[in-house]
């Protein structure tokens, strides 16, 4: 078994986090081959949905589903895209998923930008590298990227860009702008 | 958009069914497993003992799996499919290799690969 570390895969984790209905399943869905991951949380104190289990250690748990997905750039290397729901009671799935992880995308909908300020805040103060996409909504009011940057209040070196969740041409860019930003973020580090 | 909390998968119905599998215990033996671990079969099962998630997660990893895809595959939660993993590991049916604590997002030139390749999709 001596040649197993040296052909183990390369795995890199890509979050995908924003508010409800903003774009995160479809924006998966667009890059890749996705699947429902479900993942389940004991919940004794963290006082969301709880499910009686009798019997089973008198432990309440929930199940909770991600969007799971895959893109394979070469064999033995593979990106996993994990698309989580952004509000602050499931931050307890992020700090598994953000651990080692390449980077997030945020998306944002103009129409309730505050919506993802959890998420923005919870990268910010994790230091993982994070871009801001911004899911243009048909007919939604479209907001210049230095308004939605002054609202967010993020910093100068996070990019921002406008996107169509739905057009994986416009998924692909997202996702290279963020891989772009880590190593930027890796070069200035160094 | 849907205000409802879709993500709540009501329609895998009670919960319990799969903890029945591992007894009620809600974490492995061990270290937690990250979603993206490798796991491989190693050795030769033993015929009789294991239950049939066991040798479906020994058939699925006789080449390299994440455990996300393992859960994927065996349609079960995560949180299952680690408890199942830690008693196979701890029969040393498996080996499982963590990815490293900073993640390949340090090593330049594999970010580099993945620019390239996401360009080449
Ligand atoms: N018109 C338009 N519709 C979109 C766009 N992006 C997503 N949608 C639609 O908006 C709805 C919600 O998109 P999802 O991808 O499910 O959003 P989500 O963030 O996964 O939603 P939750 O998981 O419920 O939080 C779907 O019906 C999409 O088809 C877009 O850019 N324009
Ligand atoms: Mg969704």
């Amino acid at each position: 078994m001596d040649s197993v570390l040296s052909e183990d895969p390369v795995a890199l984790k890509i979050l995908i986090a924003g508010g409800f209905g903003v774009g995160k399943t479809t924006l998966v869905g667009a890059v890749s081959e996705i699947k429902p991951l479900r993942t389940e949380e004991v919940l004794s104190d963290r006082g969301i949905g709880i499910d009686d289990l009798d019997g089973v250690e008198g432990k309440n748990t929930t199940t909770v589903a991600m969007d799971f997905g895959r893109i394979t750039i070469r064999e033995g290397l593979v990106v996993y895209l994990f698309g989580t729901p952004g509000q602050e009671r499931f931050w307890f799935m992020w700090d598994e998923l953000s651990y080692g992880a390449l980077g997030a995308v945020v998306i944002a909908d103009t129409r309730r930008l505050t919506d993802c300020f959890p998420s923005v805040d919870y990268f910010e103060q994790r230091g993982t590298p994070f871009v801001v996409a911004v899911n243009c909504f048909d007919g939604a009011a479209r907001h210049s990227i230095d308004d939605v940057r002054i609202a967010l209040d993020l910093d100068d070196d996070v990019p921002v860009l406008l996107c169509d969740v739905r057009r994986r041409a416009s998924a692909k860019e997202v996702m290279i702008a963020l891989v772009e930003h880590s190593l930027r973020t890796l070069a200035s580090a160094n | 958009m849907s205000d409802s909390p879709q993500w709540l998968d009501e329609e895998a119905g009670p919960v319990v069914r799969p903890y029945a599998l591992i007894r009620g215990r809600t974490h492995p033996s061990g270290d937690a497993f990250d979603l993206v671990a490798t796991v491989r079969a190693i050795g030769d099962p033993p015929s009789g003992e294991l239950g049939p998630e066991e040798r479906h997660i020994l058939r699925a990893a006789r080449g390299p799996i994440s455990v996300a895809d393992l859960a994927v595959e065996l349609d079960l939660p995560v949180g299952v499919v680690r408890v199942l993993l830690g008693d196979l590991r701890d029969q040393a049916l498996i080996s499982v290799t963590s990815p490293p604590a900073v993640g390949a997002r340090s090593n330049e030139r594999i970010l580099k690969e993945v620019i390239n390749g996401l360009r080449a999709l």
